[in-house]
C-alpha cells in the first residue's frame, strides 16, 4: 500500500528565459500516513515550494506527485479543487476572513463539504474550537483576538472538514515561543486522534523532538531524512 | 438578518458580512445606487408622462377608426384632410358614422400678462356618441362662441374655473373673438400646449378664419356593432385608395403618437439618454465598490481558493453582495421618487404617476445592472492565486 503522498522525480523552476532558476531537484520521497513530518532548511532552500506543490497550491512542471492515489501532474483546476477540499492547510500568516467570527471562519472549512448535515455544522465548529481553548471566544472578529487565538482559529478551520493531510508553513512563526510549542502539540494530538497526517515547515528547533521524522532540504535537495538513519541497520 | 441570509443562502452570508463590516462604504455604495435610481425613476417618469399626456389627448374620443395626413405624427400636427373623403369613407360597408375634427392652438391672456396655450379641438356636438363623458358638457358647445376648457392647464389661477357652468359662463378673448367658458374638462397640461380647449366646428372657423370647414385635419370613425375593426380599417384603405391619408385604428394611431414623442421628439429622446446615463452612472458606481471589495479581499477569497473553493463560489458572493446594494440603494430611491413625482406633478401639470410595472422594472434593471457589475469586477478574482499565500 502506497502512503498518502508520493513524489516521483520532481524538479521545479520558476521564471523563464534567462531568468529561470531551478528550486527543486529531482525530490523523491514517501510521507507515511498519520504521522507528522517536519521540513528544515534554510530560508530558499525550497521548502514552501516542495509544500505548495505536493499541496495542490502550484501546478507540477516536471515528474509527479501521487496525492490521496491521484497523480497531479496534468490535473484539471476542477480535480485539483476536489483534492483540496480533502486537505487542510495552516498558513504562516493566519488569514482568517477579518467579517467572520471565529465560528463563522472555522465553519468555512465545514461548507465546502455539501453533503454534510448543515445543521450539525456549528455544533462541530464550536466543540473544536472549545478543544482549543477558545470556547469563550466563539463570536469574535479576528481582530479581537490575540495572534495565538487567531493561529488556533486557523488551525480549527483547516482541521474541522476532517483532512486527510495537514499542511503548514511556518505555523508557530507568528508567535511567541510558549504559544509556538503549544499549537504545534495541539497540532499534532489533534492529529494522532483523527489518523491525520500533518507535513510542517518549521525553523523552530523546540519543535523537533515532537516529529516523527524530520527532513532536512538544501538548495533544492533532500540532504537528510530521519526516517533513512532510522532504518538504517 | 445574518441569520435570515444564512437560512436564505445556506451558506455564510459572505458577501453581506464582508458589505456590512465595512459601513461607512456601505452607505456611500447604496446612496451611490440609489442616486443612479433616482435619475433613472425621474427620467422614466418625464417619458411615462409623455405617453400618459399624449394618450390621454385621446381618451375623450369614442372612436375606432382614425384617417389623417401621411404626414400627420400627433393629433395636432400634419396636413389637412378633404372633407369628401369622410362621406366616401361613409359609403363603405361597416363605417356607421363619421366625424371631423379640426385643431389649432388659442392664447388666452390671463389677468398678470402671462398666456395660457390651448391645444383646441374644433368638434361636431350634434355627434355625441363620438366622446365620452370625460368631454364634459358637449351639449353647451352648441351655443355660439362657447368653450370647454381644461381646469387643471397649466398657468390657469388653481380656482378660476372651478365654479364655471352653463348657467355661470366665464369670458375671455381669443384670437379676437369673445369666449364665454360654458364648462371645464380636466386632461392637464401636455407637452406642446398648456391645456385643452373644445369647441363647435362653427366656433372654430370663427377663430381661425383661415380655415376651411372642408378640409379638417382628422375625420373620425365608427364602425357597426359586430364588426371587426380591422377589417373595416382595411376596407376604407381600399376604398379610398389615397397614399397622402394614412387610415389607421384608433388604438394604432395612439401608439404611433406615444412612439413618436418618445423616440423622434428632441424631447423625449433626452429622457431616453437620461435612463441610459442613470443606468451607466449606476453600473459604474456599483462596478467601482465591488472591485475595490474584491481587492480587498483578494488574500481571504485566494486562502478559500486554497481550501477547494471553486470559482462558483466567489460569483455566488459577489452576486450577493450586488442584490443587497440593488436592494439597500432601490427602496429608499423609490420613496423619494414617489416624493419627487408629487412635487414634479404639482410643478407641471402633467400626469406623472409610479405605477407598479415602473417600480418593477427599475427594481429588475437595478438587480441586473449590479449583478452585470458584480461580474465584470469578479475577473479580478481569476488572478487570485493561493500558491502565493504561503
Ligand atoms: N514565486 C516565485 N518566483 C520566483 N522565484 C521564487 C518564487 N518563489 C520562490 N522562489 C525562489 O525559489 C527558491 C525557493 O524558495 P522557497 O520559497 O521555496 O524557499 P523556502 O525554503 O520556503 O524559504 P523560506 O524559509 O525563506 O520561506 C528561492 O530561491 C526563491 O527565491
Ligand atoms: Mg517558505
Amino acid at each position: 500500500m502506497t502512503g498518502p503522498i508520493t513524489v516521483d522525480s520532481l524538479n521545479h523552476w520558476f521564471g523563464n528565459g534567462e531568468a529561470r532558476i531551478q528550486a527543486l531537484f529531482d525530490i523523491n520521497l514517501e510521507i507515511q500516513p498519520g504521522k507528522l513530518t517536519i521540513l528544515m532548511g534554510p530560508s530558499g532552500s525550497g521548502k514552501t515550494t516542495l509544500l505548495t506543490l505536493i499541496g495542490c497550491l502550484r501546478e507540477v512542471q516536471d515528474g509527479n506527485v501521487m496525492l490521496l492515489g491521484k497523480p497531479l501532474r496534468g490535473a484539471t483546476p476542477k480535480q485539483y479543487n476536489l483534492l483540496r477540499r480533502r486537505l487542510g492547510f495552516i498558513f504562516q500568516a493566519h488569514n482568517l476572513h477579518q467579517s467572520l467570527t471565529a465560528m463563522q471562519n472555522v465553519r468555512m472549512g465545514l461548507e465546502l463539504h455539501k453533503s454534510a448535515n448543515t445543521a450539525e455544522f456549528d455544533r462541530a465548529c464550536a466543540h473544536l474550537l472549545t478543544q482549543l481553548g477558545l470556547g469563550q471566544r466563539l463570536d469574535y472578529l479576528p481582530a479581537k483576538l490575540s495572534g495565538g487565538q487567531k493561529q488556533r482559529v486557523a488551525i480549527a478551520r483547516a482541521l474541522v472538514g476532517n483532512p486527510a493531510i495537514v499542511f503548514a508553513d511556518e505555523p508557530t512563526a507568528a508567535l511567541d515561543k510558549e504559544s509556538g510549542q503549544k499549537t504545534v502539540e495541539l497540532l499534532k494530538r489533534l492529529g494522532q486522534v483523527r489518523g491525520t497526517t500533518t507535513v510542517m515547515v518549521t525553523h523552530d528547533n523546540r519543535i523537533l523532538d515532537l516529529a516523527d521524522r524530520i527532513l532536512r532540504l538544501e538548495d533544492g535537495r533532500i540532504v537528510h531524512d530521519t526516517a533513512s538513519t532510522i532504518h538504517r541497520p | 438578518m445574518s441569520n435570515l441570509m444564512m437560512r436564505l443562502l445556506g451558506r455564510i452570508p459572505l458577501g453581506w458580512l464582508q458589505l456590512v463590516s465595512n459601513k461607512l462604504r456601505f452607505a456611500a455604495a447604496a446612496s451611490g445606487v440609489g442616486f443612479a435610481c433616482i435619475l433613472v425613476f425621474v427620467q422614466l417618469g418625464m417619458m411615462g408622462a409623455f405617453s400618459d399626456a399624449t394618450r390621454l389627448s385621446y381618451s375623450g374620443f369614442r372612436a375606432d377608426i382614425m384617417i389623417s395626413a401621411s404626414d400627420s405624427h400627433e393629433l395636432f400636427d400634419g396636413s389637412n384632410v378633404a372633407r369628401r373623403r369622410m362621406y366616401q369613407a361613409l359609403a363603405v360597408p361597416g363605417v356607421q358614422q363619421a366625424c371631423p375634427l379640426f385643431v389649432g392652438m388659442t392664447p388666452w391672456q390671463q389677468a398678470d400678462g402671462s398666456t395660457v396655450e390651448f391645444r383646441t379641438l374644433g368638434i361636431d356636438p350634434e355627434l355625441d356618441s363620438f366622446f365620452g363623458p370625460e368631454m364634459g358638457d358637449i351639449e353647451a358647445l352648441k351655443l355660439g362662441n362657447s368653450a370647454l376648457v381644461d381646469r387643471h392647464a397649466r398657468g390657469l389661477q388653481p380656482d378660476l374655473l372651478s365654479h364655471v357652468t352653463r348657467e355661470q359662463p366665464l369670458k375671455f378673448e381669443g384670437l379676437g373673438q369673445q369666449l364665454s367658458i360654458v364648462g371645464t374638462v380636466s386632461f392637464g397640461g401636455g407637452f406642446a400646449g398648456d391645456g385643452f380647449m373644445f369647441v363647435s366646428n362653427q366656433t372654430f372657423m370663427r377663430l381661425f378664419a383661415s380655415r376651411f370647414s372642408g378640409a379638417p385635419n382628422h375625420i373620425l370613425l365608427r364602425v357597426a356593432p359586430g364588426e371587426d375593426v380591422d377589417v373595416v380599417a382595411r376596407r376604407v384603405r381600399q376604398a379610398l385608395e389615397v397614399p397622402s391619408l394614412q387610415i389607421r385604428s384608433l388604438a394604432q394611431a395612439i401608439e404611433q403618437d406615444v412612439k413618436y414623442q418618445t423616440t423622434v421628439r428632441p424631447t423625449g429622446l433626452i429622457f431616453g439618454f437620461g435612463v441610459a446615463i442613470g443606468i451607466v452612472v449606476g453600473i459604474v458606481i456599483v462596478y467601482q465598490i465591488l472591485s475595490t471589495d474584491v481587492a480587498d479581499h483578494l488574500r481571504e477569497y485566494a486562502t478559500f481558493k486554497a481550501m477547494g473553493y471553486s470559482q462558483g463560489y466567489f460569483r455566488s458572493v459577489i452576486i450577493e453582495e450586488a442584490i443587497i446594494l440593488a436592494v439597500a440603494g432601490f427602496f429608499p430611491a423609490l420613496i423619494a421618487s414617489l416624493t419627487i413625482y408629487a412635487v414634479m406633478a404639482k410643478a407641471t401639470g402633467l400626469p406623472i404617476e409610479m405605477g407598479p410595472d415602473r417600480a418593477l422594472l427599475v427594481l429588475v434593471g437595478t438587480v441586473a445592472s449590479c449583478s452585470l457589475s458584480g461580474m465584470i469586477a469578479m475577473r479580478k478574482l481569476a488572478t487570485a492565486d493561493p500558491a502565493d499565500l504561503f
